[in-house]
């Protein structure tokens, strides 16, 4: 069974900002996601269950990207593949969902996993459109997996509880932070991990076409950069007199909470 | 040309988030606004639907489409976006309309914005607004081509029961083979009691401060007259006081309710994390210098026994009045 | 009062030293093995590059991974911080015909410099003292420094494992073997969790030990191996913060004064630091000695209380505060170094030695160079085709290392450390006569006493804190947070106290404390070990600091 899991990279431009001093946290790139690695540690789990089977990564972006495949590599996956182009630079969901479906025709998954992004991130929503272009069934929040002849049963953590939807292979599915703990890399897993087959492929190679690729190939852009609107100032009072639960009281009317 | 609204439902009610987003559409004034109600008996949603702003509705019923499943509802929708030449979807966030939103992006090659907290017609462009990089930045996001798919953070908007009724239109129903491979066994059926803590608009939390786990009763006295959900800290949760399920926090959940007041929490770290999205953030605590009140619209340096009841008390007046 | 030494931490040495115990298919071998990626450690991961490229065999010999240096922190620089302006020289010499100064990355050289005495409302200029002179040297940010220097030597050949802290000496026949690297994935209490997944054994031919300040195995071996000098180790804690700035700042300043009070009870030994970091940003901090006496006494509160200071408040309008961090610096000098640093199989450089001139201000740059001659010394043991392990076979490192400049300036400075302990005017006076005869005065070696011996009082320091406004001045809480830290809450506690205290001891502790991991309780001290971000300071007063789980801790880039 080829499992291939897809793998954000931390892009540079979009690094964690500290909250606290709003600086761009450049300590992130290079490492792996969380979420990716709950997507990893199942592909791992899947592939022990059945036996045999390869664990691949997929990616898509800079040179330095391999870095963050090096620590799922360590984890056990058996080979990685980073999709990287200059002419992938600027691309949105519709042309990064493109360029990824390409590549998983190329691999002829059987599995395809995504880690369930948080929401503000650029891979929030990726799995159901690469599905959609691969044609194949999709099932996102997947808190369990099982699998077995020839096709899954997910238990989807909804709103409203959990659906336990099945789907034959091959498939692609989101898996939600719920689904597992990942697992550390032991020590020979990290020396290990260098000499995994890592294979590094152009745009070109997958057959992508310039126009759909980049910024030629998306339909949404981003416009400006705005300070998010102000917290306001924040105001302390000492209850001496008994009568601070009015003066909330009072604030949460005056802000319409009550 | 016109813009179309996924309006989601569960059981038989069209759900909020979905009806504040078609109150948002409808003010857009960029043609008219159209929902679309898809799934196995849904008539009456249809209907509905109208005394919230929709001058029309799509109905596309058919027993395929009784599983809350979305690649079927990406083929209706795509196909009515081909056929009436729709010009912008907009859906309002949750498990199911996320995949949607996506799918149809693909299928159509259509842009898509999500995680949107607003929309406006800016020097003639429609623009999206949404937080970025763990609401550091505000950032301002456009289509290029259309149609255009904007995906609404959850709650964004309020509906508008305005009433009125909606000229409902039903539609075929074609599904690609591959939609239908992704087969529902079993539906979720738990109705969780209670506003569950992540969706819950008022969250009242305890932590520390409180004392002991009887003083919990206090906090979910609050709560209740608030209309809200209990939050707990890690503290507590770690000595036992309240369940796992109530954690905010780094290793709970994290929370972005209108309302937080925080009792007895001082506001380490990792449950700051976990809540400092907070629309309005109230915090009661005996100590003067507890982290909290750096981040809380209004601090309280006083004892949770003696203010919470009193803010309860005022609470259910004005409720009841 | 009580001390901290009355209430001793209740660490074994002996659980942290074991026999290697891994089956055979399991077990894990390297040819050096260097226990931290810090300037040192680092120095001799590229240094041993370097030599075996001209000597295949001796590569040969050292198998698969003939270099492996681990690293606890996220990445290299994770855990590094210093204030710091760098003497050039070791990395001319580790770089000899390879790198140019200006190819590494510093923030430029240091033009101007001045000393300030400091009162509350002013800033007297005072001259200099001669060891403090820094021209030629660089301003650098150590964690940039770290991490450029991983790369490099990563391209010499060097294995880097971070994320991965050594746990256990592995000692067996009296020999240094390597170390046990520390277990992941267990709960608050100890026990394994869902990914639980065990340490290895690490067996190298030469382990050295490359932790810097506090180093856990460093403190292990010293005890193992008998190789404690006469004098206890004596530390001073520093937090500093990284600043935007609108206006640059054009010399490196040095402050000696308020907010410390110069009198011999309180002994406060210590300054500030004021540094440009290019353009737009500088980077300021307070190092005070931890034979501070007073229980109410808070660094980081200190550094807030600094800013308030004319001088500061000048150079930081208009700007943010864009990184804190601390750490402790170990200021024994020569007096307080090892008898020895090496044993059969292994070798002490670095901060964890203790090289470090407190006069000058400086390590950096001694680290650097005795991870440069250890390499030497280890190299050259292999190259005789000698076993490493063998008694004696490593000594040629304190051999050379007794010949280096090193010890040359240790020596001249190796009694100011104690003077200071008399305080500010008489230490300020024995400290004159000491560079005026360079360390001939005085004859006799002054002494050190233990940080946790020192005798506590209560003074109210605490009162004029100022209240954080998160605009110039910060609560230790988004402090920590600033630091990157994201250590997972239910790891367990790797700091190993007495819990059950008296108040002023668990009150010190809390003040004493940047990360606010303790809390005074009515029954004695609270931990929270997710906060901590590894300075070190409970080490000197009565506790003892462990390595918590790989990868955890502050993820440090600008410090």
């Amino acid at each position: 069974m080829k499992i291939v899991v897809c793998v954000k990279q931390i892009p540079e431009g979009n690094s964690r900002i500290d909250p606290g001093t709003k600086r761009l946290d450049r300590g992130g790139e290079g490492a792996l996601n969380a979420f990716d690695a709950n997507a990893v540690e199942e592909a791992l789990r899947l592939k022990d269950s059945t036996g045999e089977g390869e664990v691949v990564l997929l990616s898509l972006g800079p040179a330095k990207a391999l870095d963050a495949l090096r620590k799922a590599l360590a984890m056990g996956a058996d080979r990685a593949v980073l999709i990287s182009d200059q002419a992938a630079a600027g691309s949105d969901l519709v042309a990064t969902s493109y360029a990824l479906a390409k590549a998983l025709e190329r691999e002829g998954a059987d599995v395809v996993l995504f880690g369930q992004q948080a929401g503000d991130s650029d891979g929030a929503v990726l799995w159901a459109a690469v599905a959609d272009r691969l044609r194949l069934p999709v099932v996102s929040q997947a808190a369990e997996i099982t699998h077995a002849d020839g096709k899954l049963t997910v238990k989807r953590q909804t709103e409203f509880g959990y659906d336990v939807i099945e789907a034959p292979l091959p498939a692609v599915v989101a898996v939600s932070d719920a689904i597992n703990e990942p697992r550390y890399p032991s020590l020979k897993g990290i020396m290990g991990a260098k000499s995994k087959p890592q294979e590094t492929v152009t745009l070109a190679d997958l057959g992508v076409e310039a126009d759909r690729a980049g910024e030629q190939g998306s339909r949404t852009e981003v416009s400006a950069l705005n300070d998010p609107p102000a917290r306001g100032d924040s105001k302390k009072i000492v209850d001496d007199d008994g009568n601070a639960a009015q003066a909330i009281f009072d604030f949460l009317a005056e802000k319409r909470l009550v | 040309m016109s813009s179309l609204v996924f309006l989601e439902h569960h059981g038989d009610e069209l759900l909020k988030g979905s009806l504040g987003v078609l109150a948002k559409a409808a003010t857009l004034g960029d043609g008219d606004v159209a929902g679309i109600v898809i799934g196995s008996g849904v008539r009456a949603l249809a209907d509905a639907a109208g005394t919230f702003g929709a001058a029309k509705v799509y109905v596309a019923d058919d027993p395929q489409l009784e599983a809350p499943l979305p690649q079927p509802r990406v083929d209706v929708i795509a196909q009515l976006v081909r056929d009436k030449e729709i010009h912008t979807v907009l859906f309002g966030n949750s498990v199911l309309a996320a995949d949607i939103a996506a799918g149809l992006a693909a299928r159509l090659d259509a842009g898509i914005n999500w995680d949107l907290v607003d929309l406006v017609q800016q020097d003639g462009k429609l623009v999206g607004k949404r937080p970025a990089l763990q609401d550091s930045v505000y950032v301002d996001v456009g289509w290029t081509a259309e149609p255009r798919i904007a995906l609404f953070r959850s709650g964004s908007f309020d509906p508008n029961e305005q009433g009125g009724s909606a000229e409902v239109e039903d539609v075929q129903v074609a599904l690609e083979d591959f939609s239908t491979l992704a087969r529902m066994v079993d539906q979720a059926h738990e109705e969780s009691e209670g506003p569950s803590i992540e969706d819950a608009p008022v969250i009242v939390a305890g932590g520390r401060g409180l004392g002991g786990p009887e003083n919990f009763t206090l906090v979910e006295e609050l709560a209740k007259a608030l209309g809200g959900a209990v939050g707990a800290t890690r503290a507590v949760v770690d000595a036992g006081w309240y369940p796992y399920s109530t954690q905010v926090g780094q290793t709970g959940k994290t929370v972005a309710p209108k309302l937080y007041i925080a009792c007895g929490i001082s506001g380490a770290i990792q449950h700051k994390v976990g809540m400092q999205s907070s629309g309005v953030i109230v915090a009661i605590n005996k100590d003067t210098n507890a982290p909290i009140f750096e981040f809380s619209d209004l601090g309280v340096v006083g004892d949770v026994d003696e203010v919470v009841p009193k803010l309860t008390e005022l609470v259910k007046q004005r409720k009841s009045s | 009062m009580t001390k901290p030494a009355d209430f001793p931490s209740p660490f074994r040495t002996a659980e942290y030293v074991a026999a290697p115990s891994d089956p055979p298919e399991e077990r894990i071998d390297v040819g050096v093995l260097i226990v931290g990626a810090g300037p040192a450690g680092l120095a001799c991961g590229i240094r041993l590059g370097q030599l075996l490229e001209d000597a295949p065999e001796v590569r040969e010999r050292l198998g698969e991974v003939p270099v492996a240096i681990l690293e606890k922190g996220k990445q290299a620089g994770s855990h590094l911080l210093s204030g710091a302006v760098v003497n050039p020289r070791s990395l001319r010499r580790l770089f000899k015909g390879r790198k140019r100064v200006d190819e590494m990355p510093f923030y430029g050289p240091v033009e101007h410099e001045s000393v300030y005495f400091l009162t509350n409302k002013s800033a007297l200029r005072i001259p200099a003292p001669p060891t403090m002179k820094n021209e030629g040297n660089y301003v650098a940010s150590l964690s940039r420094l770290g991490r450029w220097l991983a790369d490099q030597a990563e391209e010499a050949g060097a294995m880097l494992l971070p994320e991965t802290a050594a746990e256990k000496l592995l000692v067996s026949d009296g020999r240094a073997r390597g170390v046990r690297t520390g277990d992941k994935g267990r709960g608050r209490d100890g026990q394994p969790l869902g990914n639980f997944e065990p340490g290895s054994d690490l067996i190298a031919k030469v382990t050295v030990l490359a932790e810097g300040t506090q180093g856990h195995l460093t403190g292990v071996a010293l005890d193992r191996f008998g190789l404690t000098g006469e004098n206890p180790q004596v530390w001073a804690l520093g937090v500093k913060e990284v600043w935007k700035v609108k206006r640059p700042l054009d010399r490196v300043i040095h402050t000696l004064g308020w907010p410390l009070r110069p009198g011999a009870k309180y002994r406060e030994f210590g300054g500030s630091f004021i540094y440009p970091m290019g353009e737009d940003m500088l980077t300021l901090g307070m190092v005070v000695g931890l034979d501070y006496r007073d229980i109410e006494l808070s660094v980081h509160d200190l550094l807030q209380e600094l800013k308030a200071h004319p001088l500061l408040r000048k150079l930081l309008e208009g700007g943010e505060r864009v990184a804190w961090g601390a750490k402790t610096i170990p200021e024994g000098g020569l007096l307080a170094l090892p008898k020895q640093l090496h044993a059969p199989g292994l070798l002490i450089v670095g901060d964890g030695a203790g090289l470090v001139n407190v006069p000058a201000l400086k390590g950096i740059h001694y680290a650097i160079e005795s991870g440069r001659l250890a390499a030497e010394a280890a190299f050259a043991s292999l190259q005789r085709g000698q076993t490493p392990a063998t008694p004696g076979a490593l000594a040629g490192y304190d051999e050379t290392l007794r010949e280096s400049f090193v010890w040359k300036d240790l020596q001249e400075v190796r009694n100011m450390r104690p003077a200071f302990g008399r305080g500010l005017i008489l230490g300020g006076a024995l400290a004159a006569a000491m560079t005026a005869t360079k360390g001939r005065f005085p004859r006799r070696d002054l002494g050190l006493e233990r940080d946790a011996d020192v005798d506590l009082i209560r003074t109210d320091r605490a009162k004029s804190y100022p209240a954080p406004d998160g605009k110039l001045t910060f609560d230790k809480l988004s402090s920590v947070f600033a630091s990157g830290n994201k250590t997972r809450d239910d790891q367990p506690n790797h700091i190993v106290l007495q819990r059950e205290v008296p108040q002023d001891i668990a009150l010190l502790w809390e003040r004493m404390c940047p990360a606010q991991v303790y809390e005074a309780t009515e029954t004695g001290v609270d931990v929270t070990p997710s906060n901590c971000v590894q300075c070190g300071a409970i080490t000197a007063k009565g506790g003892r600091l462990t390595p918590p789980e790989g990868g955890s801790g502050p993820e440090y880039t600008l410090t």
